[in-house]
Formats: structure tokens, sequence, C-alpha cells
């Protein structure tokens, strides 16, 4: 697509969405058998699967920490995921998101609880409009509960960016290629910022008001996790508190 | 690291003071030379502290990527040699050498201090390719700041080698911007720019934010596991263009 006139008119952006809406969300916790814990999570045209395996023992044995589990996050995108197919295995960039991701779940899983061993979180990008980071991150997050793993808390990602010379929360694919900047974010439900990357131009006053918005986003990402994560396990649970 | 050290920086901290003397907001000395590899088309020694680093400019022809036909291209390395650290193994770079490299190369690509368009020879076919490596010679922390100060000192005094593929006279590379990378950490609620290695072990998570000469910023990386509050971000924000726009002033005069 050539770059559009403008990205946003009287208010409205090209998919029809105000300044400050996230595009539609879909999510389901514990999709795949043999992981053990997953999540499906659509954000916009995004389809991210996560899963997540362990505690387990830890290969290679030197990587296992004698104090705390490691926590290992593999960020891939299908070569189909993406207009021009992209070449398949680790990249410079899935290399830094598997990183930055990782670093955003961490302080949330209690680690120290299982010494020796590895927690493996797989994301795979199935198609990618954007935001990938973040939909993996929300899909992570809810994987790493579904498998019962200890947290403190769900963690929630989105990304806010500027375009037109306007803030907009959770940037589209033409959004993100003609757009200013690009912010990803994300946060505890009590507001701590566990990833927080940007490129583009933005003024120290855009940020502290695009870092709002993102916050705001987040929390409107933890509402949907918590009832996808209860449209799982709430029937269960009501089942057991009738003894 | 021992446990004694960090008690030490810690307490430190709270009599207001750190482990080199300097203030929370207070740079070690920074050294840049330029020109330092006559092979290469432009060169940077940077010391930041006791960090010490080398940058290379490697420019050639090449074809452009099919989607930015009249654009030329820049690409950034990062190696994190072994001679720099006993935490640093040779093989193929891994994740923190990636990040960091990626974090110089968004700083400054997005800053657009490199004008791509002017890279172009023949649209669609002959591009300028620029070529960014960063060596790291001693880590003593804040390799990001070193790297990315070294980058664009050594860019400022590049030449497009036009005459080698006889394309006339050389020329410098058309620069318009001049970001400069600010990292900052955060121990005990107190936030420290320009950290220490010890510094930065303790703290676990650092901000670096690149800031331009309009004071805008064009990029932005946390790192590390320890997450922050808003308050502590903006602060640093701000802070950091302050401390870029004074070692801009100071080191990187165009």
């Amino acid at each position: 697509m050539a770059k559009p006139e403008k990205l946003i008119e009287n208010g409205i952006r090209l998919d029809g969405r105000r300044p400050d809406e996230l595009r539609p969300i879909k999510i389901k916790v514990g999709v795949l058998n043999r992981a053990d814990g997953s999540c499906y999570f659509e954000f916009g045209l995004n389809k991210v699967i996560a899963a997540v395996y362990g505690p387990r023992e830890v290969h290679p044995r030197h990587m296992q920490k004698s104090n705390s589990a490691v926590v290992r996050y593999k960020y891939n995108m299908a070569s189909f995921s993406v207009e021009d197919r992209k070449r398949p295995g680790p990249d410079r960039r899935s290399i830094e998101v598997s990183k930055v991701s990782r670093e955003a779940l961490e302080p949330v899983i209690f680690q120290e609880y299982f010494p020796r061993s590895a927690i493996d979180i797989f994301v795979e990008v199935l198609q990618a409009d954007a935001g990938t980071r973040t939909a993996g991150i929300n899909a992570a997050s809810l994987a790493l509960a579904d498998a019962g793993i200890p947290m403190k808390s769900l963690v929630s990602a989105c990304a806010v960016g500027k375009v037109d010379d306007t803030l907009v929360l959770d940037l589209n694919k033409d959004e993100d290629n003609y757009g200013q900047a690009d912010m990803p974010v994300a946060m505890t439900p009590d507001g701590k910022i566990t990833l927080l990357q940007m490129d583009g131009h933005l003024s120290g006053d855009e940020f502290k008001e695009g870092l709002e918005m993102a916050k705001k986003g987040c929390l409107e990402i933890a509402q949907l996790q918590r009832a996808a994560l209860l449209e799982k396990y709430a029937t269960r649970m009501d089942g057991e508190s009738n003894e | 690291m021992s446990e004694l050290k960090k008690d030490l920086i810690y307490n430190l901290m709270i009599k207001g003071e750190r482990e080199d003397g300097r203030r929370f907001d207070e740079y070690r000395d920074i050294k840049i030379e330029t020109n330092v590899i006559e092979k290469a088309e432009g060169s940077a020694r940077v010391q930041l502290g006791d960090t010490h680093l080398v940058v290379g400019v490697k420019i050639q022809t090449g074809t452009p990527f099919p989607d930015t036909p009249d654009k030329g291209v820049i690409m950034t390395n990062l190696e994190l040699l072994p001679l720099a650290s006993p935490m640093f193994e040779s093989g193929p770079p891994r994740e923190d050498a990636v990040e960091l490299a990626r974090v110089v190369d968004r700083g400054i690509r997005e800053s657009e201090s490199i004008d791509l368009s002017k890279l172009c020879i023949t649209p669609g076919e002959k591009v300028w390719m620029v070529f960014i490596d960063v060596h790291v010679l001693d880590d003593g922390g804040n390799i990001m700041d070193a790297a990315s100060l070294g980058a664009i000192a050594a860019l400022m005094t590049a030449k497009l080698p036009a005459s080698r593929f006889d394309l006339g006279d050389d020329t410098p590379v058309p620069m318009r911007d001049v970001p400069v990378a600010v990292t900052a950490v955060e121990i005990g609620g107190t936030i420290m720019l320009d950290p220490s290695m010890n510094e930065q072990r303790i703290a676990g998570t650092k901000l670096t934010v690149i800031s331009n000469q309009d004071g805008g910023i064009s990029g932005m990386q946390k790192s590390g596991v320890n997450p922050l509050t808003t308050e502590q971000i903006n602060y640093i924000v701000d802070a950091a263009i302050e401390k870029a726009k004074e070692i801009r002033e100071k080191f990187l005069e165009i």
C-alpha cells in the first residue's frame, strides 16, 4: 500500500477507530494439548499463539541456576505471517524481541520457587500486522497462568504511536509504516512498567502523554485477559466451592 | 558480584554518593578521538570512564532494498569481544550484543541523522551502504552510551569514498542531526546516569533515551528485568534530554 494522504480524518483513523481505541481482541486460553499452558491471542489482524512448558529440567544443563528457575522466551514469526515471505529462523529482530519480552514477564514470575528448572515460553506469530511483540506478551502471560506457574500478576502490553501529529493507541500496519513514532509498553495491573521501547519522533511531553495512553490500553487488555482466564477456569472453581 | 560491594554501593547511595565520587547525574570523563583507523571511511575511539571501544564505518556501493529503491542502507553491528570482559565469549553475537547494536542503529536511523536519500547513486540499482561496526575493547559499564557516541562521532567524520568507485570526489556523509543516548539506572529509588559496571549489575534494569538536537526523543529502550514506575521513567526522560544537550555541545559540535 502506498502512503495514504491522511491517516486520520475528522478524528477517525483509516480502520474506523478513534485515536484511543484498541483493535478488536480475541483470546482463548488452553488451546494446545501437549503444552503445560497455552493461549491464542488475536489483536486486530495479528494472530499469535503462545505455549509454556515447565517448570522442567534445564537443557543444556549449564544454563540452570541453583537458586531460581531460568525463564526462556522464543519469539518466532511464521514465514507466511507477512506480505513478503520471511526467511524462517531467528534473525536479529526476533532475538531482541525475545529478550525484551522475556524481561517484560520475568518480574511477575516467582522464579525462586523452582530452582534448577526451566520455564520455556514459545510464541509463534501466525499473522503479523504491527504489534506482534505486545500480542505475544499478552498471550504468553495467559499461557503462564494456564500452566499454573505462580505469578504476582498478569502482564498486559500494547503500543502507542504518533500518526499525522496525533498520538494513537495500538498502531496497525499502515500506521506503523507511515507513522512518526511507535512505542510498545508492557505493564502490570498496578502500573509497573516492564517493557518500554520507542522509535520515531516524540517530544518529552508527547512521550508522557503517550505513556499514560498506553497504560489505559494495558488496563483494558488486562480486563479481557482476566475474563479469558475466568472463561476457562470459573466453572471448575465454582464446582469445587460447592462441597 | 560480592554482597559487600553491593552493600557499599547501596550505603553510599543513601548518603547521596557514588562509588567513584560522582553526582547521580554526572557522567564519567568522555574522550572521543576520531579518524583513528585510516582504512575505514570513518572511525572513532571512545573512552567513557574505563569503558573503551572503537567504532569503524565502512562504506561501499550496493543494491538498495526493493521497498526503498532511492535510499541508501545503514547497518549496525556490535561485537562484545572476549578481550573486553571475562563475561564475554567468542562466537556469533548474543542477545545483549544484538540489543545494543539495534538500539544504536535505531538512534541513528530514527533521528534521520543521515539523509538516506542523498546516499542514492542510481535509483533501484546502486546506493551507498554504510556499515557501522562497534568493537567493545574494555567493558567498564554503559557500553550503550559509549557505542552511540562512537557511532555518531565516526559518522560525522566519515567520507563517501566516491573516488574509489569512479563516482567523482569523496564527500562527507550527509548528516542532519546528532542523536545522543543517555542511559540511567534505578537503585533503591535513586536514579543514576551513566552507570558504572557495578551500578549496572546491582540495578538490573537500565533505561536508554536517545534524543536529538531539537530535544525530541528518537529512541528508547528499557533493558533488564526490574520494572520501573511512570514517575521514574518521566524523570529519566527529562534528565536524559538535558544531559544529551550538554554532551552534544561539549563533544559533538559539527
